[in-house]
């Protein structure tokens, strides 16, 4: 059926509502320019509430398969797309993605002229949308977008109790705070061989350090990380408890910690594609980011914090490291999945910290 | 790490003529290369000796030498220029084994030149095979089960270990030449041991067949402080077996998850790593559909054809990278030259989808075999954008310009449901438009169809797609529903016109009534994310907003010249970014349309804007419908833009230059003969003819022999000259099918010297820039001869009739521009045999050896610029005192059931130039340039057609004198005794132990000269002797001409020096003129 997604500038975007006229739905419309990993996106609750934009316009030309999700479910607000494969090809494929949107309850707008919405966002920037079909009164799209953009997102994707994922002889023990951890970063630690207890994001540095870990994991998340201060108060009591690595959502709530701040940015970063230059060795490494909000450079002067990694694309903070303390992090995605894998010794200076502190 | 301080003066080696699997990708890269280094404030130093590349122009680099590419040559042009740094990966194979041999030679030792870029150490890890599988192995890169052997028992007790089917790959060649997958032992021997001949180091790579799996490439880039990324993920339609030359191939990849990616992606960085390669490089690699299982397939350290379609199809300039890389610098320290404030150092992310598309040259090759294998065959390729694989699928197909404007070939509606089934499973060039067939008829599911053909299903659903909308359109009547639908899967007009029986204006005006209208996107590198500066679009029906912004500046569209194919090559692109760059010089805005992605001319920063579109009359039409431009060039893009003239025209496109009815004049057979009567210019006589009696008394009139040809083609196609009666009626039986709408033409063959004048007109004035004398009689394509400038031998009154015919033939067809005559001389009488109305393929050539910028001149003169005004007055211009030769370039190593004999059909796929004071050394040049390694002593082995056996005893008898022992079948050689020479008699092709293939492959005979007897069925013996020569890399001459300035060369050269060389700037400049 006909349906539309409506900035909140006005400006309309025209296409098919996939799932009927009750798929509508409103949020921030972000886009991710992956070529591929439309499945990995979908799962991994950093969207959380937030329209997802591909650029990319075919979607779904492999399926879906268990082993991709990166999360229990899907908490993306919507999808829109340009075309939905309703054939795809692929050996390890468990369900199409079509059937994936609607077990999932994803609202999904097609036949979308993507690259022009994209276009639109970035030269406005991030903007509220909701996703409505062709026949959707203007009092309910005025409802729809006067709704504020939520903010206890971490709270809808954390885990509601903690949870212990084993390891194999003589482990290094990591507590995670899960602000809404993609199930890559577990399976990383785990190959590392980490025994993880993964934490709901309100849990005390007290609770924490009572277990006693070897490190702390701080992880990726949907939102504003200011919209979690109780969270970045018990981070700052465990910064010289322990070693300390923190990924995207989990760098911003660090460097708050540590007395920076972070603002948010105009469209943000989000794709398979994205450079970053390691300041201490001058490599360039190309990564998986989704961030709508970065560390201000500014607000690091003073403070025993020093910047370890930059975006190529446009010099904003991509990693931070504590000048005497085993703390560092990242506002990019080592993990991958989706994206490059090429970040993935990240996790190791983490283990030589941890093992350094053990000793 | 800025550029390389000691630097100043850097040599860059090109990739020499254009053959099957080293196209116009080197042009484009080369250029970008040298515009690069000159950006960077370098002194360039070129060596290529392909006169038809933009690159070989004098404003390319500092110093262009047009001499062949071999290690003599290059030496002294680097003991002469002393450059500090030689860049060698931007020249394809032929460059990069040049560079090779330059340094093991120890060249560039002795002179102190650092090789730039990839070390030769880690050129030579990824070339060669043993070095390749132990770095891979060492890295834990699987690669499939091989050995490298240098006879053929290596390759039998391979074979025997770990079975069958294999793969055989010869070590260092081009395009895989002498590959191929082997089933049984017999087909084991014979493609070893022609890969053992091919390869330059006697080595064959044989290794298990994974034919089949999912062929996956990845463009990768290295810079000095190991930054590696990955600029395009391509996948191919075709799996695994057939040469990715000859694949269809998407971008990026369609089918792979992002786990399945990352591996693969991974993988590629490894290896680049390992390999320590600076710059670009391609990795080819084999999946398993059904598991996470690959292979390596291979590994290219140089940018390659795959690069430049990556570069297109991303907007990412690989080339222009890897030569700042090569310099010093690292990504991160390069600008985007698309973004222009974003980094070199990113991937790129495309939101669309790009489709490649081989150009074949089986509609020239008739009798070639049309599988396709780990050989390359196609000359060329093109490329099409779409936000759908069925729009781009279908945009590629109707830019082929092979006949079709969908997945359907007409012929094939004659065949049985049963024909098609069983043909799905044949690889070649008409799988694709089978599979269609197929799925329109219904007769086979995509399932069992990709079970047949091994190709994902992935692509078969959605050629499935186009179909079922065909199959719609059929039963439906046109409405603006079908219609839209048929826009929206990729359908042009006309095929919408067929399908529902409606007109192609119907269907138009339907469509721009419903406002069923393309919208146009930007290739951007970054998929949006960016603003872009790039003017680089495609167009689509799926979307909303279009993003070209329309000037109100005057804009010229310049039409160009679409895929490479024999008889359309590399030098229209030269033609059609030199009319890009005259308009730009003008200060009028240049739009090119083109659909070719190896050229210069579909770089993006060339012209204006640039739409990477088909050439159709619709869907240049769309683009004409947006721009409002002043109006069209179509005299540059070969015989693609001509074509299109008189359609653009009558839909109301003003066209510059000539007119849509000269043209025609020119054209058309019975108009043009009409306007040389009015002249009483004189041409060979000839009838044109609707049945075989007519033909018959025609042809007795005339005379024999005589030329015949179908009316409808052009470029030679099925042209022969019959000698008798019983010929003519073999022809007419075999090569045409001759109808009222379809005369045959039978015109006298002229036993003279060719002649061929390019000219420039601007309807008051004709310039001649210079005539061009072929080598060889007429009836050998012009494509295919030896053209000298000046000419050699004619007698000033004969150059006299030329200039005067050609100034009264370009008035009187109000030429605006170029055009190109071909003329015979017999008898010191002047004939007239074609004219072109538009640019040559001899343009590029004369402009840079007469330093006339024809192009340039053209494009002024048709827009209204006098040629007086240009400083050009009417008349034959000056020739220069040295000579340029221009000699053909065959791939005939690719095409193994070709035969090499010349006739009127064209068979070269390049050209190369030999230039020099004196024409002996020009020729030498230009024949070594072209490959021929001329022996200075040795054996020469005669057998020629009766009719030739006259003048070859005068032939023979001088090779005799230059000392060459003679050896010759017994006709042949009974004739050679009647005058008093000695040849040894070998045996026919039959008579087993002493028969001529037999010594020839011993290596005892060093050149042949084989004249072929008129008629096709006695030839066997003789296309069996001209293969067994291109095999084993023998000179053969086919044309008694080419023999007799072989022989002239070898005699000047005996007490010359055969190295020497000059720049272009030396000899257009005036320069030193010590030879």
């Amino acid at each position: 059926m006909k349906g539309k997604l409506i900035l909140e500038d006005g400006t309309t975007f025209r296409g098919q509502l996939f799932g009927g006229s009750n798929a509508t739905t409103e949020g921030e419309v972000v886009f991710n320019t992956g070529m591929t990993g439309y499945q990995e996106i979908l799962t991994d609750p950093s969207y959380c509430r937030q329209i997802v934009t591909l650029t990319y316009p075919l979607i779904g030309n492999y399926g879906t398969a268990k082993q991709f999700n990166q999360s229990r479910k899907s908490f993306v607000g919507g999808l829109i797309v340009g075309e939905v494969c309703e054939k795809p090809s692929s050996s390890s494929m468990q369900k199409t993605l079509s059937e994936f949107l609607t077990a999932e309850k994803i609202p999904c707008l097609y036949d979308v002229d993507t690259r022009a919405l994209t276009r639109k966002i970035r030269s406005v920037g991030t903007m509220k949308g909701v996703i409505v079909s062709e026949y959707t009164s203007q009092g309910t799209i005025d409802e729809m977008m006067a709704l504020p953009i939520r903010k206890n997102v971490v709270e809808m994707v954390t885990t509601p109790v903690s949870y212990t994922i084993d390891a194999g002889k003589d482990p290094l023990y990591v507590v995670t705070m899960d602000f809404g951890i993609k199930r890559n970063i577990l399976d990383a630690l785990r190959k590392l061989n980490c025994r993880v207890t993964v934490v709901p994001a309100k849990t005390t540095a007290e609770e924490i350090l009572a277990l006693n870990p070897d490190g702390i994991f701080l992880s990726n998340g949907p939102g504003d990380p200011k919209d979690v201060p109780g969270v970045i108060r018990e981070v700052q009591k465990l910064l010289d408890k322990k070693p300390i690595f923190g990924i995207c959502l989990g760098h911003q709530i660090l460097a708050l910690a540590m007395g920076a701040n972070t603002y948010k940015l105009k469209f943000g970063h989000r794709g398979s594609n994205q450079p970053v230059k390691c300041l201490e060795t001058g490599k360039v490494a190309i990564t998986s980011q989704n961030h709508g909000y970065a560390v201000e450079e500014s607000s690091l002067k003073g403070l025993p914090v020093k910047i370890t990694h930059i975006s190529l694309n446009d010099g904003t903070v991509e990693g931070v490291r504590h000048v005497s303390l085993p703390v560092t992090s990242v506002q990019y995605h080592p993990e991958a999945a989706p994206g490059p894998n090429d970040s993935v010794h990240l996790f190791d200076e983490f283990i030589d910290h941890m093992k350094q502190a053990k000793a | 790490m800025p550029k390389k301080k000691n630097l100043n003066k850097i040599i860059v080696i090109g990739s020499g003529p254009i053959v099957i699997g080293q196209a116009a990708e080197f042009d484009y890269a080369g250029s970008q290369a040298c515009r690069s280094l000159k950006e960077e404030g370098l002194e360039v130093v070129l060596v290529n000796s392909n006169p038809a590349t933009i690159m070989t122009d004098a404003n390319i680099a500092d110093r262009v030498y047009i001499e062949p590419l071999t290690v003599d040559f290059l030496t002294a042009i680097i003991e002469k220029e002393r450059p500090d740094g030689l860049l060698a990966t931007l020249g394809g194979q032929a460059g990069l084994n040049l560079a090779v041999q330059l340094a093991e030679s120890g060249v560039l030792d002795k002179f102190n030149v650092e090789l730039l870029g990839t070390s030769i150490t880690a050129i030579k890890r990824a070339e060669d095979r043993e070095m390749f599988k132990e770095t891979m192995e060492r890295i834990g890169e699987p690669i499939p089960e091989s050995t490298i052997v240098e006879d053929i028992h290596g390759a039998i007790d391979f074979a025997n270990q770990i079975g069958y089917p294999l793969i055989v790959r010869p070590a260092y060649t081009l395009g895989g030449t002498g590959g191929g997958i082997v089933t049984n032992e017999e087909e084991l021997i014979e493609t070893t041991l022609r890969g053992l001949k091919y390869s330059m180091i006697g080595q064959v790579l044989i290794e298990r067949s994974i034919a089949g799996w999912k062929e996956i490439e990845y463009e990768v880039m290295r810079d000095g402080n190991d930054t590696c990324i990955t600029i395009c993920s391509m996948e191919n339609f075709d799996p695994v077996g057939v040469h990715t030359g000859d694949s269809i191939v998407v971008a990026p990849t369609q089918t792979l998850n992002d786990h399945e990616y990352q591996l693969l992606r991974s993988a590629s960085l490894k290896i680049i790593r390992a390999l320590e390669i600076e710059g670009g490089c391609n990795i080819q690699f084999a999946l398993d559909p059904n598991s996470d299982s690959y292979y390596v397939i291979e590994v290219n350290p140089r940018v390659s054809r795959s690069s430049a379609l990556a570069s297109k199809a991303t907007g990412y300039p690989i080339a222009k990278v890897s030569v700042k890389i090569a310099i010093g610098y690292t990504l991160d320290e390069i600008v985007n030259a698309v973004t222009k404030k974003t980094k070199a150092c990113f991937e790129p992310s495309v939101d669309y989808i790009v489709v490649k598309f081989p150009r074949w040259p089986f509609d020239k090759f008739v009798y070639a075999d049309t599988t396709l294998g780990t050989q390359m065959k196609a000359t060329g390729e093109v490329m099409s954008l779409d936000r759908t694989f069925e729009g781009a699928i279908l945009k590629a197909v109707r830019s082929l310009e092979i006949g079709v404007n969908r997945l359907h070939m007409p012929k094939m509606d004659d065949w049985s449901d049963e024909k098609v089934k069983n043909r799905l499973s044949k690889i070649n060039d008409e799988r694709l438009f089978l599979i269609a067939e197929a799925l329109r008829r219904n007769i086979a599911t995509p399932d069992e169809i990709a079970a047949v053909t091994k190709i994902d299903r992935w692509f078969i659903d959605k050629i499935k797609n186009i179909t079922d909308v065909e199959v719609r359109l059929k039963k439906d009547s046109l409405n603006a529903k079908n219609l839209r639908d048929a826009k929206l899967v990729g359908l042009s007009d006309k095929s919408v016109a067929e399908l529902t029986n409606s007109t192609l204006k119907d269907v138009r005006d339907m469509r721009k009534q419903f406002r069923i209208l393309p919208v146009y996107k930007m290739v951007d590198t970054c998929a949006a994310e960016f603003e872009a500066v790039t003017p680089y679009y495609y167009s689509t029906y799926h979307g909303e907003v279009d993003e070209v912004e329309v000037s109100n500046k005057h804009k010229i569209i310049v039409l160009g010249s679409g895929p490479i194919r024999i008889g359309q090559g590399v030098e229209f692109d030269y033609c059609s970014v030199h009319s890009v760059w005259a308009l730009r010089e003008l200060g009028i805005e240049a739009i090119i349309i083109n659909n070719n992605p190896e050229t210069v001319s579909t770089d993006f920063d060339i012209s204006d804007k640039l739409y990477f579109e088909p050439l159709t009359t619709e869907d240049v039409l769309n683009i004409v419908d947006k721009e409002k431009p002043d109006g069209v060039i179509v005299q540059f893009g070969g015989q693609t833009a001509i074509n299109l003239a008189a359609s653009l025209a009558e839909a109301g496109v003003k066209i510059f230059g000539t007119s849509v009815d000269d043209i025609d004049r020119a054209e058309d057979r019975e108009r043009f003969d009409e306007m040389l009567t009015e002249l009483n210019i004189p041409r060979p006589r000839g009838i044109s003819v609707t049945n075989l009696d007519d033909a018959i008394t025609g042809a007795a009139q005339i005379g024999y022999p005589v030329m015949v040809r179908p009316s409808y083609v052009l470029g030679g196609r099925a042209m022969e000259i019959v000698y008798n009666e019983e010929e003519l009626r073999d022809y007419m039986s075999r090569a045409v099918k001759v109808t009222p709408d379809h005369p045959v033409l039978v015109d006298r063959y002229m036993q003279g010297t060719e002649v061929e004048v390019d000219a420039i007109s601007d309807g008051v004035d004709v310039v001649i820039p210079g005539i061009m004398e072929h080598v060889e009689r007429a009836g050998v394509h012009s494509g295919d001869s030896i053209a000298v400038y000046p000419p050699q031998t004619l007698p000033s009154k004969v150059i006299y009739t030329i200039t005067d015919y050609t100034k009264r033939m370009a008035l009187a067809l109000k030429v605006k521009g170029l055009l190109n005559i071909q003329y015979v001389v017999a008898d010191g009488k002047v004939y007239v045999i074609e004219v072109n109305p538009r640019s040559s393929r001899t343009v590029p050539f004369l402009s840079k050896v007469t330093n006339i910028k024809m192009v340039n001149v053209a494009t002024r003169a048709a827009l209204g610029a006098t040629l007086k005004g240009m400083g050009y007055y009417s008349g034959l211009v000056e020739p220069k005192p040295y000579v340029a030769v221009k000699a053909p370039v065959f791939s005939f190593a690719k095409m193994q059931d070709v035969d090499i004999s010349l006739g009127p059909e064209m068979k070269s796929t390049g050209e190369v130039m030999g230039i020099d004071y004196h024409y002996a050394r020009a020729l030498y040049k230009a024949i070594t340039g072209a490959g021929i390694n001329i022996p200075k002593n040795g054996c020469i082995l005669f057998t020629v057609a009766d009719k030739d056996k006259e003048e070859m005893k005068q032939l023979a008898k001088a090779f005799y004198e230059l000392g060459f022992k003679l050896v010759a079948t017994e006709g042949t050689a009974k004739a050679l005794q009647s005058i008093g020479i000695d040849a040894e008699i070998v045996g026919k092709v039959h008579q087993r132990s002493s028969d001529i293939i037999h010594m020839i492959k011993l290596g005892k005979i060093h050149m042949v000269i084989n004249t072929q007897a008129p008629g096709k069925h006695v030839a066997k013996d003789g296309f069996r002797i001209r293969r067994a020569t291109v095999e084993l890399g023998v000179p053969c001459f086919t044309s008694l001409d080419t023999a007799w300035e072989v022989m002239r060369v070898l005699t000047f050269m005996r007490d010359r020096r055969l190295v020497y060389s000059l720049a272009l700037q030396d000899y257009v400049g005036g320069g030193d003129a010590l030879a």
